[in-house]
């Protein structure tokens, strides 16, 4: 959370009147001949990404983004950077994370945005941070480039939490700069971009020290704070660059960063809209949203050319390629959805196309994978992270598998990523679903569990049966027995069960079934992913709520206003 | 082990004697004190014996004692303005409440805050003006130097003092920080810009403590109205010793300001460079530098940090219980000009939100009435030369008018027609050599270097020519 010696300015527009003065039509694209805040320089194997936020380019107007904190329009810039350093710069092995202001590396979220922001603002705005900071995390494990945080001022709230999402933090040691998570003692509200997740689970600070470290507005310099191992490590300023230089070379070694990359062009979406019906329309996905009955149609089409099988190929196809460039589209639209369509209730999965397409590229990209081709491994753990975004639509989701669907190997991943899934069972059109080697172990949810582990938790042998039919056709009535669709009912059923089941649904409450839903997708074990997007952000939503926090004289409404807050002492 | 005296090594009215805990602490710190002292303080002279004052008490009448002493064993002592009794918070959200005498937790954070900002100007000066002894115009000014070394390490000891006291083992690691940041120091600097700018000459040295030493009057009044009674009390006595630091600014200034006069009505073309003095130009440049960079040490314009301390009691403005009658400052608004987009707007601000800038509008006065009798001192020496004080927004790094630039007059300008004139505006590379190479040591007794009037009067009512420092 963005704290400042003086965060305030004259004219609070909206504050406190939970609306935002007009939220706008958000756009996920950019790159780096548009960023307004971030800039990266490539050296050999050593990506040096730099924060210097311009403070009079907010995304929305209202508020000044001082002292490096961050709004929506500064973090989808992090997202594009961290994406193309994986796509377009693969042979980089050490990313370093800094600041290009003085005295402070990041104060994090910015606290005026906050205020003045709707809760549905909020809390998309945090499970996307959230979601950049997981796909970093996901890059040092998986595209072995390995991020370090060089904390060159202090790092306060979101400042430091980006710093706990990198694998190493280091310090400077001036006698001022400081990390800190202030957001109880000063906001009333939680360090939820991962920070208390990351504390005890990632970086195991014992629990009394986080407990100290979480309530003490001011943080701890790099003494304290290396004692308590909220940083790995720190230098004077006059050893910093040198220090940095010496952990930068142990990490990326006799690496030289020769791999090229790809380019990732902009996704390009047309918008149109006909007797109420908005439709988002790209090359291979299609979003058809009908404000009325709070739906929204998803179509994802299959490939209708046969894979890249070299990687030669593979490369100059890049971004063209269909898994990768589906999935690119199929990112955009969630996140579309997300912002600029909340009051779709339900999203409608389908699929359209070859099946056969599907399972044939994705064996190509396996097969180049093992081989150890780095984009084959970038384009899988892309889809990965699409579908885990999918897991986290804060939306009902049903799948509706139809004759001449193409719900077979990574799409059929999204069958399960529903709540409900189900498949027409009319005995003059075939339908059938096809299960891909990918679904034991390519795209696991944030849970460390593949999507069929966690929804056949209870039937271990249901599990062993779908994997003996790998690749296989599977019928309705098979798909229903194996626990893969939910509910197969034959044409003459189907209208009024579906219509009925759509139209039950999007009658419910909205909060209810966003809690229910969230509360059931993610069985089986817990994992820091996890306890971040459920617990911490849980939590986080109920006091972005509460009076205590938004309330009148609530702590973030009091936020650069010349009272102190007011608190209701009752414990709930 | 033998009982320590502490009344006698270190003076004192907080009961040093029995209080074991500050004992401890203050056994630990001192040595490190004292070995910042001789690594940091005044350079060339600490062996040498000073005519010094020491404050041995916080008796208004006769509170200091008068006597040559070598620097390191000056006894800097820890003095507390005499508690009023039934003291009450006197603005903010706990108007009219007991004031405390405890740190309240919920505002350790600020508290610590104030007072290490504070406690870090207090050494930083030290460290600034450790080389001027070498140029000094006499021995009267050497001695004055030194005596504003010794009480601002006095000041910084009255900082440790609340640390040490009040906030538990997280104040004595704040007491070791404070000796461990230096002025300028590349790896460690001191908190605030001002105090990290080299003080190399004495022009600067007169522009530093008639400005940067009028904004810890400020401060420190502010902070004397602090429902923290012992922080209240603590800056009530700094503020006694604050006023003779202002003094040397001032009177040097004036002091230089008549020598140029003198010497400009010497010279045949009125160049008071070729009589080996300093031009009024130059001491115009000087103001313009220094005031403008003591402007921004009170702050941003609209300070949420101003307001919580306010509303919380914790720093009030200056003269609050006198000057003022309603103490919440809620319900009304300030009226400021901000930099928005570029250009100069005026907007309309809750007034806690705009605390610095009541208390920069009180330190301004202040110096424009210096201003009026420096321009007196000009007059009465026949010269026709009127110094002017710049613009609150020219040449600023801090707040709304850091995001543009001005003349000194406060007009908007364009960076280039800024630059063109920065010679004309701020000091050159070319004057601080022209004042390195006239500023050489005078110690012979009676005897003042040529660009500076000797004062009116000596120290303690003692002469001019007195052996201030025996050398």
């Amino acid at each position: 959370m963005a704290l400042s010696a003086d965060d305030a300015h004259a004219s609070a527009a909206g504050h406190a009147d939970h609306g935002h003065a007009a939220t706008p039509v958000v756009s996920f694209v950019t790159g780096p001949d548009r960023y307004k805040h971030w800039s990266y320089r490539v050296q050999g194997a050593v990506a040096t990404v730099t924060l210097a936020v311009d403070k009079d380019a907010p995304m929305v107007p209202g508020y000044e983004l001082k002292l490096n904190s961050y709004d929506l329009g500064v973090d989808i810039e992090l997202a594009d950077i961290v994406r193309r350093l994986r796509f377009s710069h693969p042979g980089v092995r050490c990313v370093v994370i800094t600041s290009g202001i003085a005295k402070m590396f990041c104060a994090g979220a910015n606290i005026k945005m906050l205020a003045s922001s709707t809760h549905t603002w909020k809390v998309n705005f945090c499970k996307f941070t959230n979601e950049t900071r997981c796909e970093l995390e996901d890059a040092t494990t998986f595209s072995g480039q390995r991020y370090i945080a060089a904390v060159n001022g202090t790092a306060a709230g979101g400042g430091y939490e980006l710093a706990e999402s990198c694998a190493e933090i280091y310090l400077i040691d001036d006698g001022n700069s400081a990390v800190s998570l202030p957001e109880v003692p000063l906001l009333g509200v939680l360090p939820g971009t991962g920070g208390l997740t990351r504390l005890v689970d990632k970086r195991k600070v014992r629990r009394d020290h986080a407990d100290v470290f979480c309530t003490k507005g001011e943080g701890f310099r790099l003494r304290d704070a290396l004692r308590m191992r909220l940083v790995d490590g720190g230098w004077p300023k006059s050893k910093w660059e040198q220090g940095l230089q010496d952990r930068v070379a142990a990490i990326v070694g006799a690496e030289t960063g020769a791999e090229p990359g790809i380019e990732l062009p902009d996704v390009v979406v047309e918008t149109t809209q006909e007797a109420g019906i908005t439709t988002l329309s790209y090359p291979h996905v299609q979003v058809r949203i009908d404000p009325a009955a709070r739906t929204a149609h998803l179509l994802l089409r299959a490939p209708t050319q046969p894979p890249e099988t070299t990687g030669d190929s593979l490369v100059q196809a890049g971004a063209k390629a269909w898994s990768f460039a589906a999935f690119a589209q199929l990112d955009d639209a969630l996140l579309q959805l997300r912002f600029n369509h909340n009051q779709v209730g339900l999203i409608l999965l389908q699929t359209g196309g070859d099946a056969q397409q599907v399972l044939a590229h994705d064996a190509a990209l396996t097969a180049l994978r093992d081989q150890g081709h780095w984009l084959a491994r970038e384009i899988q753990l892309h889809q990965a992270r699409v579908l885990r975004r999918l897991d986290n639509m804060s939306r009902s989701m049903f799948a509706l598998v139809l004759p001449g669907s193409a719900f077979a190997g990574v799409l059929a991943e999204v069958l399960w990523s529903a709540d409900r899934a189900y498949m027409i069972d009319d005995p003059d059109k075939p339908n059938t679903i096809h299960v891909g080697p990918g679904s034991f172990g390519t795209y696991l949810m944030h849970n460390g569990q593949t999507r069929l582990q966690t929804r056949l938790i209870g039937e271990p042998e249901l599990l062993a049966a779908v994997q003996a039919r790998i690749g296989q056709a599977i019928s309705p009535s098979d798909a229903e027995q194996l626990g893969l669709v939910t509910r197969s009912p034959d044409d003459l059923d189907w209208d009024d069960e579906v219509r009925l089941a759509i139209e039950e649904r999007v009658s419910f409450s909205p909060d209810a079934l966003t809690g229910m839903e969230q509360n059931l997708r993610f069985a089986g074990p817990e994992t820091c992913d996890t306890k971040l997007f459920g617990r911490l952000t849980a939590w986080q939503n109920w006091i972005f709520q509460r009076p205590n926090a938004v309330g009148s004289r609530g702590a973030l409404t009091m936020y650069g206003h010349p009272q102190a807050p007011v608190y209701d002492w009752t414990r709930t | 082990m033998t009982a320590i005296d502490y009344q006698s090594k270190i003076p004192n009215n907080v009961d040093l004697n029995s209080d074991r805990r500050l004992q401890r602490a203050l056994e630990h710190w001192q040595p490190r004190f004292l070995a910042w002292w001789n690594d940091m303080g005044p350079e060339g002279f600490q062996s040498k014996d000073c005519y010094l004052r020491t404050a041995v008490s916080a008796d208004k009448e006769g509170w200091a004692h008068f006597d040559y002493v070598r620097m390191p064993d000056y006894r800097w002592g820890i003095f507390l303005a005499d508690r009023e009794p039934g003291r009450k918070v006197p603005f903010g959200d706990h108007y009219g409440e007991a004031a405390w005498q405890d740190v309240p937790g919920e505002f350790r954070t600020a508290l610590r805050r104030i007072i290490v900002t504070q406690g870090d100007t207090e050494p930083a000066s030290v460290e600034q003006q450790r080389n001027l002894g070498l140029t000094a115009p006499s021995l009267y000014d050497l001695r004055n130097l030194f005596q504003v070394n010794v009480e601002e390490a006095r000041h910084l000891w009255a900082m440790v003092y609340l640390l040490q006291s009040y906030f538990g083992s997280e104040g004595r690691d704040e007491a070791e920080e404070l000796l461990a940041r230096r002025a300028g120091d590349a790896d460690k600097p001191r908190i605030l810009d001002a105090f990290n700018q080299p003080c190399n000459d004495w022009l600067s040295f007169f522009c530093f403590t008639m400005f940067a030493d009028r904004d810890g009057k400020f401060q420190l009044g502010a902070l004397a109205e602090s429902g923290f009674d012992p922080l209240a009390r603590t800056c009530r006595f700094m503020l006694t010793e604050e006023a003779h630091h202002m003094f040397v600014g001032d009177t040097g200034l004036e002091r230089i300001l008549r020598r140029s006069a003198q010497l400009t009505a010497q010279d045949p073309n009125g160049d008071a460079r070729a009589q080996g003095g300093i031009d009024l130009m130059t001491i115009q440049k000087y103001i313009n530098y220094w005031f403008s960079y003591c402007l921004d040490l009170f702050g941003s314009e609209v300070s949420t940090n101003a307001a919580d301390w306010f509303g919380a009691g914790l720093k009030g403005r200056f003269g609050e219980e006198k000057r003022f009658t309603e103490h919440t400052a809620l319900n009304q608004t300030r009226s400021l000009e901000l930099i928005r987009d570029g250009q100069l707007s005026s907007h309309e601000v809750e007034l806690r939100l705009a605390m610095n800038e009541i208390l920069r509008d009180d330190y301004i006065d202040d110096c424009v009435n210096a201003i009026r009798r420096w321009n007196k001192a000009l007059s009465a020496e026949g010269i026709d030369f009127q110094l002017e004080l710049p613009s609150r927004r020219f040449h600023r790094r801090q707040g709304t008018y850091a995001a543009a630039h001005f003349d000194p007059r406060g007009e908007l300008v364009s960076e280039a027609e800024f630059e063109r004139n920065r010679t004309a505006w701020l000091p050159v590379d070319a004057d601080r050599q022209y004042l390195e190479s006239i500023m050489k040591p005078v110690f012979g007794v009676g005897q003042i270097a040529n660009w500076i009037a000797p004062p009116k009067r000596g120290i303690n009512d003692n002469e001019f020519a007195y052996e201030y420092v025996r050398l």
